[in-house]
C-alpha cells in the first residue's frame, strides 16, 4: 500500500448497532479515509487498516450487554488483529464488546442512578501516550456527549492499580474546569473512568461518542474528532514506516 | 407436527351474547347478519369487532376529521396511509405520525410507552422512509400521587428503552400534570423519517397470485383485543384485568425489522408493505387488500406462533409487536428471504392475493372467515353524536377581584413558584433519559421553542414541535385548539423555521357523549381555522376516544404536532440570552388573562373563566417577520411566551442564558456561565405592557398572565434599528436589556421582582425533587 491510498477503517456491524453510520460518517468526515462496513458474520476483516466498533444495542443488550457479540464470527479475526498490534477502539456498546472479548480490562455495569444518561460531559485526556489520543496534550478538556444504561466501570483494585502505572487510563470524567470533582462522573465509574486502554496501547474503549462530535455545526460539536485524528495519523505514520 | 398444529377448527358460538363480549353493539351484530347472509362465523366477528371498533374505524369522528384541509404543494400523502408526506425541499421529503397508546400506558406505563414508540416507527418506514426524529407528549395527574410518579417514571422509561435501542434521536417532547388525567394518563409518540420524494411505498395490495408474507416476530396471544376492549372502552375498576391486552415491545428485533424492510423498499422486492399494529393482521390484511380492490387468502396456521395452542381468530387479531405484512412476486421471494435470513427474520408466505375482493381465513385448508374487505375497511358505520355545549363553558372572562384573587406579597416568590410548577419546571429529568443526537444531525437539543435537525448533505434543515395546553381547550375546545395550532407555528418561528405541515393526535373522553363530541367538533374546528391561515394542512393523525374513567373525562387534548422548514438551517437560534447589553424586545404586545393560566392554577387553585382568542390575521404576521428577521441574522434568541406569562419566559431566558448553540444546557454542573463566564440576568421594565383582562393594572397579572401570540427576543444593541425596519408595523416594544446577574423587573419604574438567576435556575430544576 502507498501512502496515497485511502486508510480502510473497519466498522464492524452486530444486529442492534445503531451507531454504525455514525461512526461510517464521522471516519469520512476525513480526507483520505474510506469506512467498511465489518459484517458481524464476516470470517475476515477485509485488510482494513483499523477498527472501530461502534455504539448501540448488540443483540439487544440481551443477557449482559456486549456478552453475546462477543461471540459472532468476526471477533476471533478481531482479537487476532488486537494481539498482532492493530487498532481497535471501541465506542460505549464497543466498548462493552471489547471488555467481554477480554481485550480490555474491567467491566461496566449500571448507572449509579439506574437510569439511561444521554448528556454532555467533560472528559479529560489523562496520557497522550496512545494511538488514539497521540494529538492530544494530556489534561485537555473535550466536551462530549455519553449517552447509556451500564457505563460503570469497574475493575479490581489490583489491575487498577496496574492500569494506573502502565498509562492505561485514557480519559476521566471531570467538570468544565478540568477537575475530578463530585457530580462530575453521572455514571459512578470507578475512579471516575470514561476510557481505558489495554496494556499494549492498541486497543481502546470509552464510553462516550466522539462520533457524535465531529461537526461544529451541529449540536454534538467537534471535540471528538481528536481520537480519529490521532488513530488515523498513527496508521498513516506506520504505513509511512512499512 | 404437534397436536396443536393439527387440531381441528372448532368454533366457537358466534351469538349476540358473543358479539356484546367483544366489544360490538347490537346494531352493529345485527348489520354484520345481514352482510353474512347469516349466523357469522366466530372468527368472522372478531375479525368485525375489531375492524368496527372505534380505534380501527373513526366511527365517531370521521364525519368531523372532513374539516381540516389536507393538501398543499408540499404534500406528497395526505392522511390515509401509514403516515403523511411533506416535501422538504432538495428531492427530500418526511413522513411522520402522531399516535396514542394512552390505555395500554395506563394499563402497564414501560410497556404500553415503549410499544407506543414501535408502532409510530413502523408507521414511518413502512412507506420507506428512514425514522429520523421521535417526540412524546405525556399527560399525567398531579405528580403527589404516587401512582402517578410510577406511570410518569414507567412511560418515560419504556420511551427511552425503546427509542434509544432503535438508534431513533427523541429529540423533543411535553409533559403535563392535570388531575384530569389521574385514571388515564395520556402517551401520545410522533414519530417522522426521511424518504426520497420518489421512493414512497403505499400499503396497496396488488397482482393476482402474488405470495402474502409475513415478516418479523413470532406471534403470540399479547395484545389480544388491544384496540377494542382496551383502546375503545372507558376505563373502570377491570383496569387490572386489562393487562393481557398490553402488547410486549422487543425494540431489537424492530431494529433488525427497520434495517432489512427498508432493503427490501428500496431493491424494490415488495411490491407494497404493511405494518401490524392495532388488529394485527385483520387490519393489515383487510386494509391492503380493500385499497387494491382485491381479495387475500390467509392461512392463519402457517403463521408462526410464540406459544401452542392459538386458535385462529387469537391469531388473526393478535396485536404482538415488530410484524410488517408484504405483498411480494413470486420471482422475489428468494431474494426477500434472502434479506430477511440476513438479519435473523422469520419470513414466512402465509397467503396470497387473489381476486376475490375478500378477506378469506382458511385454518389447516378449511375456511373459517369469508368477509367482503371494504366492508371491514371502509364500510364500518358512521356515527355522528348530537352535540351539547356543557354547562361549565362561559362566555366571559374570569373577573379578577382581589376577593378571589389576593394579590401576591412577594412577585419575585411567585415566580419562583411557578418556574417550579411542575408544568412548567425543567423536564430534563425526562429528556436526559432519552439518546437526541444519535444519527448526527440534531443542531438543538430538547428543552428549547423546537427541535432542529440538519439535513445532511444540504444546507436545508427540518424543524418539529408538540403543543397542547389542555387546561386551555377544557375551558373552550375552539380557541384552545386553535391557540395550540398557532403556537405550535410559533415555536418553529422561534427557532426560524418555516412551518409547513401538522399531524395531530385527537384525545378526547366518550364520543356516545354529546358534551365530549361538542368538545371535539370545537376543537377540530379551531385546528382547522389555525391550520388554512397558517397554511400548513394536516396530513396524518390519529384519534383517541374513551379517555375516561370511572365516567370523568381527560380534558380535551388535540395535540398538534408540527413539521417546519429551513433553506438554511445555520440562521436557527434559541431561547437563550446570548451577552450583556443586548435589547430586549416584547414582540406582538397583546393583553394578558387571568384565565387558564398557569398563575390561576397555581397561585389560586382555580380553573375558570375563557381563554383568549389568537387573532391569526396578527399570528401570521408575527411569525412572518420573526423569521424573516431570524434569517438576516438579527436575532440572538427568541422565545415564545406560553404557562406562565412574560416573567417566566423571560427567566427561562435567563436560566438557558450564556449559553452558546445550545450544547451546555444539557450540563447541569456547568453555571449557564457561557461568553459572559457567570449567570446572565435582565433588567425589563413592563411599562405599558400592565395590559391586562379582567383587572386594570395588576402588576402580577402583567407578569403572569398568558397571551397567545407573544414572543421575547434579544438583539445585539447596534443591530435594532434595523430589526425595527424588519418588524415593521407588527406590535414590538423595547423592554429592557441582558444585564447583570440577577432578573429585576420594574412596572413603569416601580420594583416588582430582583430574583438572582442562579435561584431561578434552581426552582425551575427542581422536578426531580418531586419524584422521589
Amino acid at each position: 500500500m502507498t501512502a496515497a491510498s485511502p486508510l480502510r477503517i473497519g466498522v464492524v456491524i452486530f444486529p442492534g448497532v445503531n451507531t454504525d453510520g455514525d461512526t461510517h460518517h464521522a471516519l469520512e468526515t476525513f480526507p483520505g479515509v474510506s469506512a467498511e462496513c465489518l459484517w458481524h458474520k464476516d470470517p475476515d476483516l477485509k485488510d482494513v487498516d483499523g477498527i472501530v466498533i461502534p455504539g448501540g444495542f448488540s443483540y439487544g443488550d440481551y443477557l449482559r450487554c456486549g456478552a453475546i457479540a462477543r461471540f459472532s464470527p468476526i471477533m476471533q479475526p478481531i482479537i487476532d488483529f488486537a494481539a498482532e498490534g492493530g487498532l481497535v477502539m471501541g465506542i460505549c456498546n464497543g466498548f462493552q464488546v471489547l471488555v467481554e472479548a477480554g481485550l480490555l480490562p474491567g467491566g461496566l455495569i449500571r448507572n449509579v442512578g439506574l437510569k439511561f444518561v444521554c448528556r454532555y460531559v467533560n472528559l479529560r485526556v489523562e496520557t497522550a501516550d496512545t494511538p488514539f489520543t497521540s494529538r492530544c496534550d494530556e489534561g485537555d478538556v473535550l466536551r462530549i456527549v455519553i449517552k447509556h444504561n451500564e457505563g460503570n466501570y469497574t475493575v479490581a483494585p489490583e489491575t487498577l492499580a496496574r492500569m494506573r502505572d502502565n498509562g492505561q487510563i485514557v480519559v476521566r470524567y471531570v467538570n468544565a474546569a478540568g477537575e475530578r470533582a463530585e457530580g462530575a462522573n453521572p455514571t459512578g465509574s470507578l475512579d471516575d473512568i470514561a476510557g481505558v486502554c489495554n496494556e499494549t496501547h492498541n486497543v481502546f474503549g470509552l464510553m462516550p461518542h466522539p462520533e457524535n462530535s465531529v461537526e461544529s455545526g451541529l449540536a454534538g460539536g467537534a471535540d471528538g474528532r481528536v481520537f480519529f485524528q490521532s488513530m488515523i495519523d498513527t496508521l498513516r505514520s506506520a504505513e509511512v514506516r512499512a | 407436527m404437534t397436536g396443536d398444529a393439527q387440531r381441528r377448527y372448532v368454533d366457537r358460538t358466534a351469538d349476540l351474547d358473543a358479539a356484546l363480549e367483544l366489544g360490538l353493539t347490537a346494531d352493529e351484530y345485527e348489520h354484520i347478519k345481514q352482510i353474512q347472509g347469516g349466523e357469522p362465523t366466530y372468527v368472522e366477528l372478531a375479525i368485525y369487532s375489531l375492524m368496527w371498533s372505534e380505534h380501527c374505524s373513526y366511527k365517531h369522528s370521521r364525519p368531523v376529521l372532513g374539516r381540516f384541509p389536507t393538501s398543499g404543494p408540499r404534500v406528497l400523502q395526505g392522511p390515509g396511509e401509514n403516515a403523511g408526506i411533506v416535501d422538504v425541499g432538495d428531492g427530500w421529503a418526511v413522513a411522520m405520525k402522531v399516535e396514542s397508546h394512552n390505555h395500554p400506558s395506563a394499563v402497564e406505563p414501560f410497556q404500553g410507552a415503549a410499544t407506543g414508540v414501535g408502532g409510530i416507527v413502523r408507521d414511518i418506514f413502512t412507506m420507506g422512509a428512514r425514522p429520523c426524529v421521535g417526540m412524546n407528549s405525556l399527560r399525567f395527574g398531579e405528580l403527589d400521587e404516587p401512582r402517578q410518579r410510577y406511570l410518569l417514571d414507567g412511560a418515560v422509561a419504556g420511551i427511552a428503552h425503546y427509542g434509544n435501542c432503535l438508534g431513533i434521536p427523541t429529540v423533543g417532547g411535553e409533559i403535563y400534570f392535570e388531575p384530569s388525567y389521574e385514571g388515564n394518563c395520556l402517551v401520545n409518540a410522533f414519530g417522522a423519517g426521511l424518504i426520497r420524494t420518489d421512493g414512497i411505498v403505499r400499503a396497496i395490495a396488488s397482482g393476482v397470485g402474488n405470495h402474502v408474507v409475513l415478516i418479523g416476530s413470532k406471534t403470540g396471544r399479547d395484545g389480544i383485543g388491544g384496540a377494542s376492549v382496551l383502546a375503545s372502552q372507558e376505563f373502570d375498576e377491570t383496569l387490572e384485568e386489562k393487562r393481557p391486552s398490553v402488547q410486549v415491545g422487543d425494540p431489537f428485533t424492530e431494529k433488525k425489522l427497520i434495517e432489512a424492510c427498508l432493503e427490501l423498499i428500496h431493491r424494490k422486492l415488495v411490491v407494497s408493505m404493511q405494518d401490524l399494529g392495532a388488529a394485527g393482521l385483520t387490519s393489515s390484511s383487510s386494509e391492503m387488500s380493500s385499497k387494491g380492490h382485491v381479495g387475500l387468502d390467509i392461512h392463519a396456521d402457517r403463521v408462526p406462533l410464540r406459544e401452542a395452542g392459538m386458535e385462529p381468530w387469537e391469531i388473526m387479531i393478535s396485536e404482538s409487536q415488530e410484524r410488517m405484512l408484504a405483498i411480494v412476486a413470486d420471482e422475489q421471494l428468494a431474494d426477500v428471504r434472502e434479506v430477511c435470513d440476513r438479519w435473523d427474520l422469520d419470513c414466512t408466505v402465509i397467503g396470497e392475493v387473489t381476486d376475490s375482493k375478500k378477506l378469506r381465513v382458511y385454518w389447516h385448508g378449511e375456511r373459517v372467515a369469508d368477509i367482503p374487505s371494504r366492508r371491514l375497511a371502509d364500510e364500518s358505520p358512521v356515527i355522528r353524536t348530537p352535540s351539547v355545549k356543557p354547562a361549565y363553558v362561559v362566555d366571559e372572562p374570569v373577573a379578577v377581584t382581589d376577593a378571589a384573587y389576593p394579590q401576591p406579597q412577594d412577585h419575585g416568590a411567585a415566580l419562583l413558584q411557578l418556574l417550579a410548577a411542575p408544568n412548567i419546571a425543567s423536564k430534563r429529568w425526562a429528556w436526559e433519559q432519552y439518546d437526541y443526537i444519535v444519527q448526527a444531525n440534531t443542531v438543538q437539543i430538547p428543552g428549547s421553542d423546537a427541535a432542529v435537525l440538519r439535513l445532511k448533505g444540504t444546507p436545508r434543515g427540518i424543524a418539529f414541535t408538540n403543543d397542547c395546553n389542555g387546561r386551555h381547550c377544557y375551558l373552550d375546545p375552539y380557541r384552545g385548539a386553535k391557540a395550540a395550532t398557532a403556537e405550535a407555528a410559533r415555536n418553529l418561528a422561534c427557532a426560524g423555521a418555516l412551518p409547513v405541515a401538522v399531524t395531530d393526535c385527537l384525545n378526547f373522553g366518550n364520543p356516545e357523549k354529546g358534551e365530549i363530541y361538542w368538545q371535539f367538533e370545537q376543537a377540530i374546528e379551531g385546528i382547522a381555522e389555525a391550520c388554512e391561515a397558517l397554511d400548513t394542512p394536516v396530513v396524518s393523525g390519529n384519534v383517541s376516544f374513551y379517555n375516561e374513567s370511572f365516567g370523568q373525562a381527560i380534558y380535551p387534548t388535540p395535540l398538534v404536532g408540527m413539521l417546519g422548514v429551513f433553506d438554511d438551517v445555520s440562521v436557527h437560534i434559541d431561547a437563550a440570552f446570548k451577552d450583556e447589553g443586548d435589547v430586549v424586545l416584547l414582540l406582538g404586545d397583546s393583553a394578558a388573562w387571568m384565565d387558564g393560566s398557569e398563575y390561576q392554577k397555581v397561585a389560586y387553585g382555580r380553573v375558570e373563566g375563557r381563554v383568549p382568542d389568537v387573532d391569526l390575521e396578527l399570528e401570521v404576521k408575527l411569525q412572518a417577520r420573526l423569521r424573516a428577521a431570524i434569517e438576516a441574522r438579527l436575532l440572538k434568541s427568541a422565545h415564545d411566551c406560553a404557562e406562565g406569562g412574560l416573567a417566566v419566559a423571560l427567566a427561562e431566558c435567563c436560566v438557558f442564558g450564556g449559553v452558546n448553540g445550545g450544547a451546555q444546557w444539557a450540563d447541569p454542573e456547568a453555571p449557564r456561565a457561557g461568553r459572559s463566564g457567570r449567570w446572565l440576568g435582565a433588567e425589563v421594565d413592563l411599562g405599558a405592557a400592565a395590559d391586562v383582562v379582567g383587572a386594570a393594572g395588576r402588576p402580577d397579572l402583567a407578569l403572569f398572565g398568558e397571551a397567545p401570540t407573544r414572543v421575547v427576543v434579544s438583539c445585539a444593541p447596534e443591530r435594532v434599528a434595523e430589526l425595527e425596519a424588519v418588524l415593521g408595523d407588527l406590535p414590538h416594544r423595547v423592554i429592557g436589556r441582558v444585564a447583570g446577574a440577577d432578573l429585576r423587573c420594574t412596572m413603569e419604574g416601580e420594583e416588582l421582582i430582583t430574583v438572582p438567576v442562579a435561584e431561578l435556575h434552581s426552582a425551575y430544576e427542581s422536578l426531580p425533587q418531586r419524584l422521589t
